[in-house]
């Protein structure tokens, strides 16, 4: 069956991932070609980039700085960020991605996702959703990295963007991102509600068992930027938290860690003495394809 | 002989993402349209991320079609179809209303039953069952995983099927038919197993090369 997804999503802003803590914050975190290898060799099932920079300063995405970036990406990309017309797009799975995420144009100008479809098929259109969580507890769309209000409810947004041609919808929570204090649970069952198209939630993974509250509520994939930056062999950790609690990942790695336990920052906790006394080195050879 | 891959550009496939990954396994290739580079290549691979009718009116501008039939089924050149490259092959797709293809396999590109109890389009890593190890899926696991994205899938006869994936029901995953393969999945994308599956496809381009040239037949 269909595997569920651990997507990582990279965040750019002035030519580098960051760290974005509720889009308000960013911290620097380096060079998005190493991010993207690194991603990439940690077995993550799919990498999405999001450029911050071109939609405010209204301009196309940079498609030298894609094919760089793309070089070393074995996995799926799905690029975002400042995409205006059907040449955008076309210049963009020249470029290496091989989908394209649309947002404040998405919202700002509907036809250009039913065109896009139509060219390029609904299977490549991912419509991304910022969404905030209002005084009274109503969710709101938010677009031009969340910024500007759109007055419009995230479920019913969904609906729309569905039936005008997007194969996928990218769901991030702008209050949770970057908290790690998990998913927005109740939105991502709205909007789950709402579509019949493959759905992908963002925003508040800070431990592994954020992921999974997310995987039972039977979503496509979860994703994550800044919880897998800063912590070793994240995406492995991850997966193998996810498969030792049923939930069918792909695994496609030698290292397991199988018998590891998470510490409350969801760090792999240390092993015992005992268990370390007993480790010996295991020589994997390297695969030559 | 090294061959000397030509991943056709005809507008819409994710062609960036296919060269890369023919580059990491070190082969030499060129992304074009152009008829003389199609004729000097030793294979040939068509990837797709597209609607059908689209693909097909733009292989149609660019004077493909007989083209492509020419050297792939009557010259026997190698063939890797990707995704839309796969449907493409079929005598016709439901996609957007009817339209015919190439025509290389008896087959028909429907949609997937909206009755399912799955989300549409199917995207993401699935296990596949192969049917016929030899030669795409040699030295790979009779269930390898790979990253799929369509919305649409293709029916034909049973014997032309390489390899099947299950979505709330059994479907078309790789099809083969002597020199022609064709995936439904994106081998390019699908890390160690795809780029498993693109060295064989390789391996095969790079025989097959030898004993066309040992024939003593330009290739």
């Amino acid at each position: 069956m269909l595997k569920t997804r651990v997507v990582g999503v990279l965040v750019i802003k002035n030519g580098i991932v960051v760290q974005s803590i509720q889009f308000k914050r960013y911290l620097p975190v380096g060079r998005v070609s190493i991010a993207v290898e690194y991603l990439n060799r940690w077995g993550i099932d799919d990498i999405v980039l999001l450029d911050m920079d071109a939609t405010p300063r209204d301009c196309s995405p940079n498609f030298e700085k894609i094919r760089e970036y793309s070089r070393f990406c074995q996995v799926p990309l799905t690029v975002g960020g400042g995409v205006r017309s059907v040449k955008d797009m076309e210049n963009l799975l020249h470029s290496g991605a091989d989908r394209i995420a649309l947002n404040a144009a998405a919202i700002g100008n509907p036809q250009l996702i039913s065109e896009g479809a139509r060219l390029f098929g609904k299977q490549c259109m991912v419509a991304s959703i910022d969404v905030r969580r209002k005084p009274d507890g109503s969710h709101e769309v938010f677009s031009h990295s969340g910024t500007r209000p759109t007055g419009q409810s995230p479920a019913i947004l969904a609906r729309q963007l569905e039936e005008q041609g997007a194969g996928e919808i990218l769901l991030t929570s702008i209050d949770n991102d970057g908290m790690k204090q998990g998913f927005d649970l109740e939105l991502i069952q709205q909007v789950a509600d709402a579509v019949d198209i493959p759905l992908v939630a963002c925003g508040g993974a800070g431990h592994p068992r954020h992921l999974l509250e997310a995987c039972k509520l039977g979503i496509s994939g979860v994703a994550a930027g800044n919880f897998y930056h800063y912590t070793e062999h994240s995406v492995i950790v991850a997966k193998s938290f996810l498969h030792a609690a049923g939930v069918n990942v792909r695994l496609d790695s030698f290292v397991t860690y199988d018998d590891c336990h998470f510490d409350n920052d969801g760090r792999v906790a240390r092993i015992s003495d005992e268990t370390l006394d007993k480790l010996r080195f295991k020589v994997i050879p390297e695969e030559v394809i | 002989m090294k061959p000397r891959i030509c991943i056709i550009d005809y507008g819409m496939g994710n062609t960036q993402s296919v060269a890369n990954a023919i580059e990491y396994l070190g082969a030499d290739y060129l992304i074009s349209s152009r008829r003389e580079d199609i004729q000097a290549s030793t294979a040939l691979i068509l990837p797709g991320v597209g609607a059908f009718a689209a693909a097909m009116e733009n292989l149609r501008r660019l004077e493909l079609p007989d083209l492509l039939t020419d050297v792939v089924v009557g010259q026997g050149k190698p063939f890797l179809g990707i995704c839309l490259g796969m449907q493409l092959l079929a005598r016709d797709s439901v996609e957007l209303g009817l339209h015919s293809g190439l025509g290389w396999l008896e087959g028909h590109v429907i949609a997937f039953e909206p009755s399912h109890d799955v989300r549409i389009p199917h995207v993401g890593w699935n296990n596949c069952h192969i049917r016929k190890q030899d030669p795409l899926f040699s030295n790979l696991a009779e269930d390898a995983h790979f990253y799929f994205d369509h919305s649409y899938h293709l029916t034909c006869p049973h014997e032309l099927v390489s390899a099947t994936f299950d979505y709330g029901g059994h479907f078309v995953a790789s099809v083969q038919k002597n020199n022609i393969f064709a995936t439904q999945f994106h081998p390019e994308k699908s890390q160690r197993h795809g780029l498993k599956l693109l060295r064989n496809f390789l391996n095969f381009a790079a025989s097959a090369s030898g004993k066309i040239a040992q024939d003593g037949e330009p290739c």
